[in-house]
């Protein structure tokens, strides 16, 4: 029935809509509207457009915003170092077993990452199963640490977003035509020129999509932080998380959130601007 | 200088075992003159891809040594092999423009830009791209991404190209003008083709030589027209064109030709080589068009087999009759409709077939 048939993809589309306007769309109108809202939880809140709240916000913890983007960047960078060469491997070298080294590498995150994290403490820690020996025959300082600083909290963001990166590099890998390397081969290109004229621009969609998947979540952490970090190590995702939960201080909370939200959105999208759609949409074909 | 019988690649005693166990080239001599177009041809899974490969330098063989110009080129990795490639699938780089595509291989032997630039220039004016340079491989049709293909591997200059069935993708009108345009530019530019196909019209149209691949191992080498008038085994025979096979027992050997008997009254006289015992039984062929149709036993030496028509099917420009020997062979028969169009025998008619002797040819069995 043509009626049916013209109503149908309105009401495929309708749980799914439902869910997002419920869960999403609703709590972010709250959360924005709490943004400008002035008061305690005592008195309640009330709303006064304080944009205040903004100002207050970015002048208060500018610096643990530059930190959060900084140790994001960082994790993304390691994230890409130790996923490239993985999926690589996974993709052009381990032929049947392909699934298998998949999962393998994909095993560790089954576990909960707050408890994977909590894990990477009690295993770092200053008198644990790794410093205390060491620390013991001398073979480092008494004085040194892991814990508490930016190395602990940048690899505990760097392995809980590992995988994020990992996936869709392998996927781009995976899906490039091999006979396009031999194609390279045939027109003189030696094994570093292949990878570098072929391999590598066409597998950049697949890194570009790695980057947003690693980048947002790991600026935007506060575990790692919380568990593996030390005072001087806080990110903003703490500073929301506090202000929540130990202040009460939603709106606050609530406009610091969305200042996050903005530079992450600006970043992404003068990231995308530079890399050009073409570089998006650009994946190979068979 | 290179004289023009000078061999621009050969295969010596190459074979090639995959990991797997599977043999896909058993002992291949072979030698590719410059300058020649030179058809590798088989049905699939021959090894007509894998003897190009081994070429190029994508495989390594198993044993035997593959040479370029004379010198062993076996172990030299492919990018430093002098030959180029174009592929079935043409392989073309979809993240880079027309230009870059074909400037690929200038550019990693470090031509001079200027240079590049005319070269590309001039190669895909040859190919009729000019134009296009700016194009992405996607925003191309089939036969312009065939071009360039093509232009990308030419424009090396390599000392010989190979092109694994490079038309395949194509459909057929684009196809027969593509075998034109290929076979000019082979000669424009004075290269040594090796071309691997499996479609014994395009082999037999384009090629200088010809050599007919089956099961890893060379059945036959030699010019289209030998290939095609004198198959050398029952393979050639029935996969380059359309063979009758017929068989009978020798019944007399006289100044290379034996005559053997098909059937109660058939008669065939075929050219043999050596010595051939009387009373053997010889698997001969011949091919459709060789036959002429009659009511009456030929005479004047002709070969005669009797038999009766079993469908008779109008062609157009040809009708072919089918006909069942008096030994039970069946036997097409290919007649121009060149003077009339009329039936010269109708379904469940008996009729004698004959041809010249020269025109049957004896097959080798089991090779």
């Amino acid at each position: 029935m043509p009626f049916s048939r013209r109503l149908a993809p309105y009401l495929l589309v309708l749980p799914g809509g439902l869910w997002l306007a419920v869960f999403f769309v609703v709590p972010v109108a709250m959360m924005a509207s709490l943004s400008l809202q002035t008061g305690n939880l005592i008195d309640g809140f009330r709303q006064t457009f304080h944009w205040q709240n903004y100002t207050d916000g970015l002048g208060t913890y500018g610096d643990t915003f530059v930190r959060s983007l900084w140790y994001g960047l960082l994790a993304t960078i390691l994230c890409i170092a130790l996923a490239y060469p993985a999926a690589y491997w996974i993709a052009f070298r381990a032929g049947r077993r392909k699934s298998s080294y998949l999962l393998l590498l994909l095993i560790p995150y089954f576990v909960s990452f707050v408890l994977r994290t909590v894990a990477w403490k009690l295993v770092l820690t200053d008198n644990g199963p790794v410093l205390g020996p060491l620390r013991d025959h001398g073979i480092v300082p008494s004085d040194f640490h892991v814990l508490d600083t930016t190395t602990a909290v940048v690899a505990g963001l760097t392995y809980t977003y590992l995988p994020f990166m990992v996936l869709p590099v392998y996927v781009a890998l995976e899906r490039l035509d091999p006979r396009l390397i031999e194609a390279a081969h045939d027109l003189h290109a030696d094994r570093t020129a292949a990878f570098a004229r072929v391999v590598l621009p066409l597998s950049l969609p697949g890194v570009f999509a790695g980057v947003v998947m690693t980048f947002v979540p790991a600026s935007a952490d506060y575990v790692n932080a919380e568990i593996l970090g030390g005072p001087r190590n806080t990110m903003i995702g703490n500073v929301i998380q506090a202000q929540y939960f130990d202040d009460g201080a939603y709106p606050v909370a609530s406009a610091l959130s969305f200042t996050l939200m903005a530079i992450l959105l600006a970043g992404i999208f003068l990231y995308a601007r530079a890399l050009g759609t073409r570089g998006i949409l650009d994946t190979p074909t068979p | 200088m290179t004289s023009p019988q000078a061999p621009a690649v050969e295969l010596a005693g190459v074979a090639k075992t995959y990991r797997s166990g599977t043999t896909a080239v058993r002992g291949l001599d072979l030698t590719v003159h410059e300058g020649e177009f030179f058809s590798l041809l088989g049905p699939s899974g021959c090894g007509k891809t894998t003897t190009l490969r081994l070429i190029a330098g994508f495989e390594e063989p198993t044993a035997g040594e593959v040479r370029l110009h004379g010198t062993r080129v076996t172990g030299v990795p492919a990018h430093r092999r002098d030959v180029n490639t174009v592929f079935q699938s043409y392989a073309l780089f979809p993240h880079l423009s027309v230009f870059e595509n074909v400037a690929f291989g200038l550019r990693r032997r470090r031509v001079p830009r200027g240079e590049i630039a005319a070269r590309v220039g001039a190669m895909l004016e040859t190919v009729e791209l000019t134009g296009l340079e700016r194009r992405r491989p996607r925003e191309l049709s089939g036969g312009q991404q065939q071009r360039v293909a093509l232009a990308r591997a030419l424009v090396n200059r390599p000392r010989a190209l190979l092109l694994d069935e490079p038309l395949g993708a194509l459909d057929l009108r684009l196809r027969q003008a593509m075998q034109v345009s290929l076979k000019r530019i082979q000669r424009e530019v004075g290269l040594t083709f090796v071309y691997v196909t499996h479609d014994q019209g395009e082999a037999l149209t384009m090629s200088d030589r010809i050599a007919v691949l089956n099961d890893g191992r060379i059945e036959q080498v030699g010019t289209p027209r030998e290939v095609y008038e004198r198959p050398a085994t029952r393979f050639a025979a029935s996969f380059v064109g359309t063979s009758n096979l017929l068989a009978g027992e020798v019944a007399e050997v006289a100044a290379g030709r034996a005559v053997v008997v098909h059937g109660a009254d058939g008669r065939i006289e075929v050219p043999v080589r050596g010595a051939v015992a009387r009373g053997r039984r010889l698997e001969l062929a011949v091919r459709p068009e060789k036959i002429s149709l009659g009511r009456a036993r030929p005479g004047g030496g002709l070969c005669g087999v009797r038999g009766t028509v079993t469908e008779v099917v109008y062609l157009g420009t040809a009708t072919n009759y089918n006909v069942t020997t008096s030994a039970g062979a069946d036997v097409v028969v290919f007649r121009q409709n060149a003077a009339s169009a009329d039936e010269v025998a109708a379904r469940g008619d008996e009729v004698w077939l004959s041809w010249e002797p020269d025109h049957s040819y004896a097959l080798e069995t089991a090779r």
